[in-house]
């Protein structure tokens, strides 16, 4: 996959049509976060309303079924903390 | 070949796009663009034009019809006015953007406030930078002529871009002109079916219409630039195809009685025609005055402009908008900026006229002409003059 800077001017399909869709999952939004989630395994109950609630599709779960945040697209909202039933969520600043 | 006959323009606009064979025309109607759509939607209601009407309920979803149904494949038209335009405008640039050949047409009128149904190009003028093709048509024969070469240079796959076509609000689009209207064959030789690269197609997904990031935006601009200024060759051949087909040869900058001219009128529309008259009552008295018409307004034909300018004294260019607070009337502007890097160039002298179709007579560009050549012996008082204001 050709990188965004790599592109010139005279590289773009004729306006600008992308002939390869639903690849903006090539696309990584997550660098826009300033806090990330972080997972208490110990509190998780594997209940999924944390991966119901994410506006972003950025949870998924590990082998043994528990909730992580996929990075690459979490924008840091909190959203998933906030709604986490057992509390097993928490927003540490991106820097920390 | 083709068949003469007395048509009001708005008609013969419309037979222009009947014999493009059309698949969609979605319009909403506005003053005086009225005629245009109404005529087209008798043709498929009664079977003469087998074309989908989509009748909208505004002209911003006029022109996302438009692009909706070029970006399958369909050959679509659409016409409006003022206000209708600038309601429009966010979809007039994204349609260039995306490289959807749509033909428009616009009855040039002012826009509002104070309301004005009649005619100028303040319209048009708030839509300069879109990135279409635009021709100004002088008279109805420029109308029906140039509807037909707009599809054949719009959807050249060497250009892929929208074209307007202006024609002045009433004073073109109803009055009735004597026209030659061509007949099918003639038509369908020089205008092939319309066949695009790419269209939308479940079976063969693109995406269109993407967001790109600061990493990418400036180099597909550039691309749309030298899209919009590469079309030149294309535009030319297809005038010159025109010309042999039906003996009128259309030039991006057109001459009237320039030889030797110390002074050039310079219009853009159908001004011209009455412009031609005051030309020739100038040079009965032995005066040393021509007139430029700007045909091509997009891509700007820089080369044939200088060409024809260089060699005047003063250019009296006539503006039909205002750039309020600005350097004067968009053609001026952009005149004198094509001229400043010529180690030789013209007194720009500036009118902007015929605002909400004031008449502009052949008296009023003789006036002008006087002006201008008072002014290159004392100064220019100003960039630019509101020519007629009652003071």
């Amino acid at each position: 996959m050709k990188k965004e800077l790599d592109y010139k001017w005279t590289d773009f399909e004729s306006g600008y049509v992308i002939p390869n869709p639903g690849n903006s999952r090539e696309y990584r939004t997550g660098d826009w976060r300033s806090q990330r989630p972080i997972f208490d395994r110990k509190r998780c109950i594997q209940c999924g309303v944390c991966w119901i609630f994410c506006p972003d599709c950025a949870i998924r779960f590990d082998a043994e079924g528990y909730a992580e945040a996929d990075l690459d697209y979490c924008k840091g909202c909190g959203i998933c903390a906030r709604e986490c039933l057992p509390g097993a969520i928490t927003m540490v600043a991106e820097e920390e | 070949m083709g068949k003469r006959v007395g048509m009001e323009v708005s008609f013969a606009a419309s037979e222009a796009v009947k014999l493009a064979n059309v698949d969609v025309i979605a319009a909403y109607p506005i003053t005086p663009q009225t005629h245009i759509v109404e005529r087209l939607s008798e043709f498929v209601a009664n079977g003469e034009l087998d074309a989908e009407f989509v009748p909208v309920e505004s002209e911003h979803s006029a022109m996302s019809v438009c692009s909706g149904s070029e970006a399958v494949g369909a050959r679509s038209f659409t016409c409006t006015s003022s206000q209708g335009l600038i309601l429009m405008s966010e979809i007039v640039y994204c349609t260039s953007a995306m490289r959807l050949p749509v033909v428009m047409v616009i009855a040039n009128r002012s826009l509002s406030n104070p309301i004005s149904i009649w005619n100028d190009h303040t319209d048009v003028m708030s839509i300069r930078d879109c990135g279409w093709i635009q021709y100004f048509a002088e008279n109805g024969q420029d109308v029906f002529d140039h509807v037909l070469i707009s599809y054949r240079v719009g959807e050249d796959r060497d250009v892929m871009l929208p074209v307007i076509v202006n024609m002045d609000g009433f004073n073109l689009s109803h009055v009735i002109e004597p026209l030659e209207l061509l007949d099918q064959d003639a038509v369908d030789r020089f205008l092939p079916p319309y066949e695009p690269s790419v269209v939308l197609d479940p079976a063969h997904p693109v995406t269109m219409g993407a967001i790109v990031l600061p990493t990418c935006y400036t180099e597909t601009k550039k691309a749309q630039d030298e899209a919009v200024k590469s079309s030149m060759p294309s535009i030319l051949k297809a005038w010159q195809e025109f010309g042999d087909l039906t003996g009128r040869y259309y030039h991006p900058i057109e001459g009237y009685r320039t030889d030797g001219a110390e002074v050039l009128l310079v219009t853009m529309g159908g001004i011209g025609e009455t412009a031609m008259w005051a030309v020739d009552q100038m040079r009965e008295k032995g005066r040393s005055v021509g007139l430029l018409k700007i045909r091509l307004w997009r891509p700007f034909p820089f080369e044939a402009f200088r060409r024809a300018a260089t060699k005047a004294k003063i250019l009296v260019v006539v503006d039909r908008a205002v750039s309020y607070g600005g350097p004067g009337g968009p053609v001026a502007s952009e005149l004198r900026s094509a001229l400043y890097h010529e180690p030789k160039r013209p007194l720009v002298v500036n009118f902007i006229a015929g605002l909400a179709s004031r008449d502009v007579a052949p008296f009023d560009f003789i006036e002008m002409v006087d002006r201008a050549e008072e002014a290159c012996k004392m100064g220019m008082e100003a960039e630019y003059e509101i020519f007629g204001v009652r003071a």
